[in-house]
């Protein structure tokens, strides 16, 4: 399968799962999500709707954000239940 | 489709022996969008999916596109792929003709050659797949309905080959040769069958105990390398042809190179043209060597990768040259096997002088006239050393 000279896979084949987790997306991001743990109510909404798998959920408690892959879509802050809205959206600086 | 049956002998269209080398082929996955001249391929090929010939999983779908994307999917999942299509199908596909090089799948392509629009016309000449020369794939030119039905079955051998992995497209000339009756010599199922194998891909998507991605993004750090890879494979898939078409002689009695030469061992002009029109060339080689004239042929097999080295080492003697194309490159300077041969011959000490011609656009008969007219040409150009007229077009 791989080039023996060159050492790259044939045809940019990633020959292995969870590659993406080696690339940081998180530069991409204009806005940061900030949460109030105050307010959370850890229903993990966030969580499921995360496209980057961002949301970091330890025994079943939201406990912030992995800033290497956030991009910063905001899909969270939205998706915070209309009562609770503890994420916020903030300019990175 | 068959009409004769006489010791082995069988009297077939282009396209009916296509669909019988598939059927023999015996393909995991065939996606396919039906287009005039190679609509009878997959006609005929549906036919054997439905009365169970075959085990082919027969994909209909919307487009062409979609035909060389499903293609792409089943490749990428490990499965041996067919399909076929002609002109403003092999068009369409484009993007994903690119997709199927760079991921180095070697999917088998038929292309029946018909004319790209506009105007639109049907008829046969080689816009298509020269306008696909560029997409890392290998291309088989076939003169014959023989050649035709015996270069699918090596394709699948040369694109499958560990060294090559590249997508393969057999071309021959549409209503020509796809529509055109001729007694062929077809091989036992079983033969087919031992002869290609089965495929085996070393990766594959399905293959859930070892996940791989395949079609990520590749930036400046290694895009370059991955194509390097796929430029040496390239290269390196001449000489698979030429061992495939040597062993497919030792097998069945027919032995193929990378061209087909006719009657150039001490010929003095010479006439390089692809697919049928090569046929009604020998004719007129024929004719004309019964008159003493030291005429001969040249006819390009294998035209991805091109076998520059070969092609001038061949034609070295030869003083005067005409490469004859069915398609405009739309440069101002000639034909893309006009452009080709010409560059392989700079290397030689002794160039032999070189002229193009465009004929058969839109499927325009070439005669055998025409091909005495060139050899006049030539003959012209011997005497004077002179090329007077570099390029135009023939059999307005």
């Amino acid at each position: 399968m791989e080039n023996k000279k060159t050492g790259f896979p044939r045809g940019g084949v990633i020959e292995k799962g969870g590659t993406a987790h080696d690339y940081s997306t998180g530069g991409w991001r204009k806005l940061r999500p900030v949460v109030d743990k105050d307010r959370c109510t850890n229903c993990l909404i966030c969580w499921v709707m995360c496209p980057d798998s961002a949301v970091i959920v330890e025994d079943g408690k939201m406990i912030g954000f992995d800033l290497e892959h956030c991009k910063g879509c905001g899909i969270c802050a939205v998706e915070c239940p209309d009562k609770v809205k503890a994420i916020t959206m903030e300019e990175e600086a | 489709m068959a009409i004769t049956m006489t010791k082995g002998q069988t009297g077939l269209t282009g396209n009916a022996a296509i669909a019988i080398a598939m059927k023999q082929i015996d393909p995991d996955v065939c996606a396919a969008y039906p287009i005039t001249p190679s609509t009878a391929v997959i006609e005929d090929f549906s036919s054997f999916v439905a009365d169970g010939k075959v085990t082919t999983e027969l994909i209909t779908v919307e487009s062409e596109h979609s035909a060389m994307s499903a293609c792409i999917g089943a490749s990428a999942a490990g499965a041996r792929v067919m399909t076929a299509t002609s002109s403003q199908g092999l068009a369409l596909m484009w993007e994903m003709l690119y997709i199927a090089s760079g991921m180095r799948l070697p999917i088998i392509l038929t292309n029946v050659n018909r004319a790209l629009s506009a105007p639109i016309n049907i008829h046969c000449d080689h816009s298509d797949s020269m306008g696909a020369r560029d997409a890392g794939w290998i291309q088989l030119y076939s003169e014959t309905v023989q050649e035709a039905y015996d270069n699918l079955i090596q394709a699948v051998r040369i694109a499958e080959d560990k060294n090559v992995l590249l997508p393969a497209m057999v071309c021959f000339d549409g209503f020509i040769t796809s529509h055109a009756i001729e007694n062929i010599t077809l091989l036992e199922d079983e033969e087919v069958k031992k002869f290609v194998g089965e495929y085996r891909a070393d990766r594959y998507l399905l293959d859930t105990d070892r996940p791989s991605t395949y079609g990520a993004m590749s930036l400046p750090d290694v895009y370059i390398e991955f194509k390097h890879q796929q430029s040496q494979a390239m290269a390196g898939a001449k000489d698979v042809v030429v061992e495939i078409g040597k062993e497919f002689g030792r097998k069945f009695g027919r032995t193929y190179g990378l061209f087909d030469s006719y009657r150039l061992e001490d010929a003095e002009t010479a006439i390089v043209i692809l697919n049928s029109a090569a046929g009604t060339t020998k004719v007129a080689v024929d004719e004309l060597r019964k008159q003493g004239k030291k005429v001969g042929a040249l006819r390009p097999r294998l035209f991805r990768p091109f076998p520059f080295k070969e092609i001038a080492g061949e034609l070295s003697h030869v003083k005067a040259v005409a490469v004859l194309d069915r398609v405009d490159s739309m440069s101002g300077f000639g034909g893309p096997l006009f452009n080709e041969v010409r560059s392989a011959l700079y290397d030689n000490e002794k160039r032999p002088r070189v002229f193009s011609r465009i004929y058969g656009l839109g499927g325009r008969d070439y005669k055998v006239k025409d091909a005495l007219g060139v050899f006049g040409e030539l003959e012209k150009v011997v005497e004077t050393g002179k090329v007077e007229t570099l390029q135009k077009y023939i059999t307005l």
